[in-house]
């Protein structure tokens, strides 16, 4: 591992916060960001930090939630499916080469962001609160649009900063050197 | 933010009980609810978790501000049960719901932040043997906490920032500049730590054993 790996990873509450202080659910923009930006590992390392962190008392999440009761709750697997999201994205950037090309980082997002975290989020619901899998299915199609324009959000944001600062395509391989 | 996180200072026998201890309990108790199906244990059990909330003393604010959030879902949740099962179903999966919530809830209340991340450590021990190396997941950790604050900084210069040239418009045109700030500080703090011999590729840990004392 690389030095600036590990500073990277002090980034994980960081990009997420950001979402927690503009107004309330936007901290899938952050796990979307942080799979953009920083890559399969580090976006997926940063975003697991970020939950320690919450899963140790820190009111970090929406609304100034934090803390083990999160963890015991129904949306327990969608916390989770922020880590494999992230990791998923940054995964499938790897594929679409260096350059970051919105397209195909929009769809990465609806992959990751989306596909991912309900799949792990879904079928916990359900079997948290015992119900069928297409009740808890039902209620995450109430985020369905909200996620959606967050994919958005994120794919201009994550174009933008790509473009102003052009070492962070370049760090996966030195972080490899 | 502060530091306590969402700790509540006290000095109860819940208070003073290892973290490790209470993990542990929480853990138990939880498996626990979810084995009970029968109402009128739930409706102990729930006792229980009241009685133990008066022994930690716990503000009833703080104590209802951890279930809250369950509030919307939980009737959401108990409309949907009832569609589909009984009443007593419907009541005995939302009460479970909510006393692991709050029970998980009073360890966060009554555990330091602090205490919670060396019980981490600890448990991340044996994961020396596959390369994890507890130090470093601390330090990063400790990293992130301090970062909280750094960014909120460049936010708000970046925000005060667009005021003075007048600018409005799409907020997350703000969340680029900011980003670029972070990533550019998160460079500079990665060179400070290889600077100082905390870096850990296999090819460059040149002497750190023996600076050790």
């Amino acid at each position: 591992m690389f030095a600036a790996l590990i500073a990277v990873l002090g980034l994980p509450g960081q990009l997420l916060l950001f979402g927690n202080s503009v107004p309330v659910t936007l901290q899938t923009l952050g796990v979307m960001l942080a799979g953009s930006l920083l890559g399969p590992r580090l976006g997926a390392l940063s975003v697991a930090s970020f939950l320690a962190l919450v899963a140790a008392g820190l009111p970090l999440l929406a609304g100034g939630r934090g803390g083990l009761g999160v963890f015991a709750g129904p949306s327990v697997g969608y916390l989770l499916g922020w880590v494999a999201g992230a990791g998923v994205i940054g995964w499938v950037l790897r594929f679409t080469g260096p350059r970051y090309r919105p397209v195909l980082g929009f769809a990465a997002n609806v992959i990751g962001g989306l596909g991912v975290i309900y799949a792990v989020g879904i079928p916990l619901q359900a079997w948290i609160t015992d119900t069928s899998l297409l009740v808890a299915a039902g209620f995450a199609a109430v985020f369905l649009v909200g996620d959606l324009i967050k994919a958005v959000i994120a794919t201009l944001v994550a174009a933008g900063v790509h473009r102003a600062y052009p070492q962070l395509s370049s760090r996966p391989s030195a972080a490899l050197r | 933010m502060s530091p306590a996180g969402l700790y509540h200072p006290g000095a109860s026998v819940l208070h003073r009980l290892p973290a490790g201890l209470k993990l542990a309990g929480l853990a138990a108790g939880v498996t626990g609810l979810l084995l009970l199906d029968q109402l009128w244990w739930l409706g102990a059990a729930a006792v229980v978790v009241a009685a133990l909330h008066a022994v930690a003393r716990v503000p009833a604010r703080l104590a209802l501000a951890q279930v809250r959030p369950l509030l919307w879902f939980g009737a959401f949740l108990l409309g949907a049960q009832l569609l589909l099962t009984d009443w007593q179903r419907a009541l005995s999966v939302v009460l479970t719901l909510v006393l692991s919530v709050a029970l998980a809830g009073l360890v966060t209340l009554t555990t330091r932040v602090s205490a919670m991340l060396d019980v981490a450590e600890t448990l991340l021990g044996p994961l020396r043997r596959v390369g994890v190396r507890p130090d470093r997941v601390g330090l990063v950790l400790a990293l992130t906490i301090r970062g909280v604050p750094v960014i909120a900084g460049i936010a708000g210069t970046v925000r005060e920032a667009h005021h003075a040239r007048g600018s409005v418009g799409r907020p997350w045109a703000l969340l680029v500049p900011v980003l670029v700030r972070v990533l550019r500080h998160a460079d500079a703090l990665g060179d400070a730590l290889a600077a100082r011999g905390a870096d850990d590729e296999p090819g460059s840990r040149h002497g750190t054993s023996s600076d050790r004392p």
